[in-house]
């Protein structure tokens, strides 16, 4: 995750559209990120600190599950892409549960508590489940068995990488299906919620249920977001210990310049910080040593102070309206 | 009026710094305790769970958490005093700890160092962390809550990515520079007058490094716990009261909010760059890494394990994160021992601590080995990650809150329920 290599291409066009296809790459994996973030807040009014560490676990857990254990492949007959899928359907699914148990055991009980305890709880969370998934990792990646490895294809004369696609589609289904849910029943008690924990509770919400159903679906995202960015051309093609617990806190720039309660705002600032991350990356390349060696990582950071400079609260964000 | 200590006549009494004549017979015992910790005392060395007080290896967890103390005040006065709760508290330690360097540190072709004494680099670190910590303010002062932390633990990774555009403060490598130590000088002559960094002898002791960087840092400490505890009792302490319980009330009565929010960040980032520049060098040498994220969220921590908002919970709590460490590490050597040899509950120890690869038990007491038996490097952080857990969900208040309800039973006592 640290070095993205950059792929040879003969022409300047042809930089262009790989360096598109980077973008909307990475911009897809920030916004699945933002988006788990967002639905947390939107539930709980906090900020899910533990989401970068959730994301190492579900992607251990796909490793477990898919190398260590053969887990559908014992099961049922089929190729291994099609084991691989249900592979990944189980990791997020474990991860949702393991959301539950936290959610339950940690979260529950602060109903009503000031946001920041609830926070720091997230805090803390993040230190105990990134160290057990350190020390489950090791030292060496783990191999996360992924079906198309680190193959490309060429466009014109640009090459790009299957992964590149597989992120862009599974946000693409991720963004559609919360979209979806935002429109049933329990996606509107959510947002009734988010607008007035009491005064939903008073309409007969079951309030403790939302917060388990967002603690689910944000870890499931995180699970995801995590193994999306384990692959090839971000990751060394496996776990990488640490490094993708912290992956996580560079999508907060993303959640904060899209707003934190906004799913318009996720996939907006996740693409907006995303583009900008690869584009200076590929662009100012030869000011490289004035600017710093990795300076495209900062560069999130330094977009999310100008824009919270210029809008408080977001692109998209609700603006909190305060009574004294 | 005597003998009735809740009861106050006039404004000022109420004010002082230490109102009622228990708690200044406290202070005064907990000095004393203070001034006689760094030595191996005749009894204490018996005792089995806290023999190690007054060791070497201790002493020196002592003067981090004396340093550690310092910060954790500087951060109470803008997250308990003001209420902005910032993740950037590492950040502006290390730029306290590169001014320090950059000052005092010894310059060559491709370092940058000017050599000063510490009369100049201390001080210059605290000023120009103050002052990072101004040119930072506009940003912050426009965010509130949730937003403000995040923005903050963006200063982190810039900091991060400054150090490596810089290298020629930095240091080039992963190790990262050599920190001037802790030694006064008037100028730059060969000998210093004091050397707190090795063994000598003051007036009929032999004191050794640890001790006499001890009583510095103590010193230190005290003065920035007074100004602390005085802070709260001006109007800059007043004001940012007045803020963090209710900023649009505040400002309707005439307290500038960016003013005084502005001050807070100086003054916290004053503590924290002098907190990181002492760090550094009792440390030697860290590589540009150490001033991360997890340092940042290790002060918001001991706050909120401590009690928000008072010099006594941030003392507290500093003496719990820090020191707990150590004392879960003397727990499982104790219970190695335990389980190693034959006593009456050698099973009970052994089935907790794995001895060899195969043996049975939950921690290993290899600092290396990975994986399931955890080592106990990563127990320590497991075990602080939980605290901050299980203090947030039990006691919100922390420390101080504990205090309260124990003081509460006994003030209530026999009629406390």
């Amino acid at each position: 995750m640290t070095e993205i290599p950059m792929l040879l291409a003969t022409s300047g066009f042809d930089t262009f559209v790989q360096t598109l296809f980077k973008a909307l790459a990475l911009g897809s994996l920030y916004s699945m990120l933002a988006l788990g973030f967002v639905l947390i807040f939107k539930a709980t009014q906090t900020v899910n600190f533990s989401h970068g560490a959730l994301a190492l676990a579900g992607t251990w857990f796909l490793s477990m599950l898919f190398i260590d254990w053969d887990i559908p492949g014992r099961f049922i007959p089929g190729p291994s892409w099609l084991h691989w899928g249900i592979a990944l359907l189980l990791a997020m699914t474990v991860t949702a549960l393991f959301g539950l148990i936290i959610e339950r055991l940690t979260i529950r009980p602060m109903i009503g508590e000031p946001i920041f305890s609830m926070a720091v709880i997230t805090l803390g969370l993040e230190v105990i489940i990134r160290v057990i998934a350190d020390d489950a990792v090791r030292l060496t990646p783990r191999a996360l068995g992924i079906p198309w490895g680190s193959d490309t294809f060429s466009l014109g004369g640009a090459l790009v990488a299957w992964s590149y696609v597989a992120a862009v589609v599974m946000a693409a289904l991720v963004f559609f299906a919360v979209w979806r849910f935002l429109r049933t029943r329990t996606g509107v008690a959510m947002q009734a919620t988010a607008f007035d924990q009491e005064a939903a509770l008073a309409q007969g919400i079951n309030v403790g249920m939302i917060f388990a159903i967002a603690w689910a679906a944000g870890s499931a995202l995180a699970a995801a977001a995590g193994i999306f960015a384990s692959m090839s051309p971000w990751a060394a093609a496996g776990v990488a210990s640490r490094e993708g617990a912290f992956f996580a806190f560079r999508a907060l720039p993303a959640v904060i310049v899209g707003g934190l309660d906004s799913v318009v705002g996720a996939l907006a600032g996740g693409m907006l910080i995303g583009f900008v991350e690869i584009f200076a990356g590929q662009y100012l390349s030869s000011y490289a040593n004035i600017l710093g060696f990795g300076y495209q990582q900062v560069i999130p950071y330094v977009v999310m102070l100008i824009a919270l400079l210029i809008k408080p609260y977001g692109l998209f964000g609700t603006e909190e309206v305060r009574r004294v | 009026m005597r003998g009735r200590p809740n009861l106050y006549t006039s404004y000022s009494s109420e004010s002082r710094l230490f109102p009622t004549r228990t708690q200044q017979v406290a202070i005064g015992i907990a000095f004393l305790l203070l001034l006689l910790m760094p030595f191996d005392l005749p009894v204490i060395d018996q005792i089995p769970l806290i023999r190690f007080l007054g060791d070497n290896s201790w002493l020196r967890v002592v003067n981090r958490m004396l340093i550690f103390c310092i910060a954790a005040l500087g951060l109470n006065i803008l997250s308990g005093l003001g209420g902005q709760v910032s993740l950037g508290h590492a950040f502006f330690m290390g730029v306290g700890a590169y001014t320090a360097v950059l000052v005092g540190g010894p310059g060559s072709a491709n370092l940058w160092g000017w050599g000063l004494p510490i009369w100049i680099w201390l001080p210059a670190s605290g000023v120009v962390a103050a002052v990072v910590g101004i040119l930072v303010a506009p940003a912050a002062v426009r965010v509130r809550g949730l937003y403000l932390a995040i923005t903050t633990l963006g200063l982190v990774f810039i900091g991060l990515h400054l150090s490596r555009v810089f290298p020629e403060i930095a240091g080039p490598g992963s190790l990262g520079r050599k920190w001037p130590k802790l030694e006064l000088r008037l100028w730059k002559e060969e000998n210093p007058i004091l050397d707190f960094s090795r063994d000598g002898h003051w007036f009929w002791f032999d004191i050794s490094d640890n001790q006499k960087t001890y009583y510095f840092l103590l010193a230190l400490l005290t003065v920035f716990a007074l100004w602390a505890a005085n802070l709260a009792r001006t109007r800059t302490g007043r004001a940012l009261a007045a803020i963090r319980d209710q900023d649009v009330a505040a400002e309707i009565m005439g307290v500038p909010e960016t003013k005084y929010k502005t001050i807070a960040f100086a003054i916290s980032s004053c503590y924290a760059g002098v907190a990181g520049a002492l760090l550094a060098s009792i440390s030697g040498q860290m590589p540009p890494e150490a001033w991360d994220l997890i340092l940042s969220v290790e002060f918001v921590a001991i706050l909120l394990i401590g009690g928000m908002g008072r010099v006594s919970g941030a003392l507290a709590g500093t003496f719990f994160v820090v020191l707990s460490p150590r004392f879960v590490e003397e727990i499982i050597e104790w219970m190695t021992k335990q389980a190693e040899g034959d006593g009456a509950f050698s099973g009970l120890w052994d089935s907790i601590i794995s001895l060899g690869s195969g043996d049975f038990g939950i921690v290993s007491i290899s600092e290396t080995a990975l994986g399931y038996p955890i080592p106990y490097s990563a127990l320590d952080e497991i075990i602080y990650g939980a605290l901050i857990v299980i203090f947030m969900l039990f006691e919100p208040l922390g420390l101080y809150g504990i205090w309260i309800n124990v003081r509460n039973y006994w003030k209530g006592w026999p009629f406390s329920y």
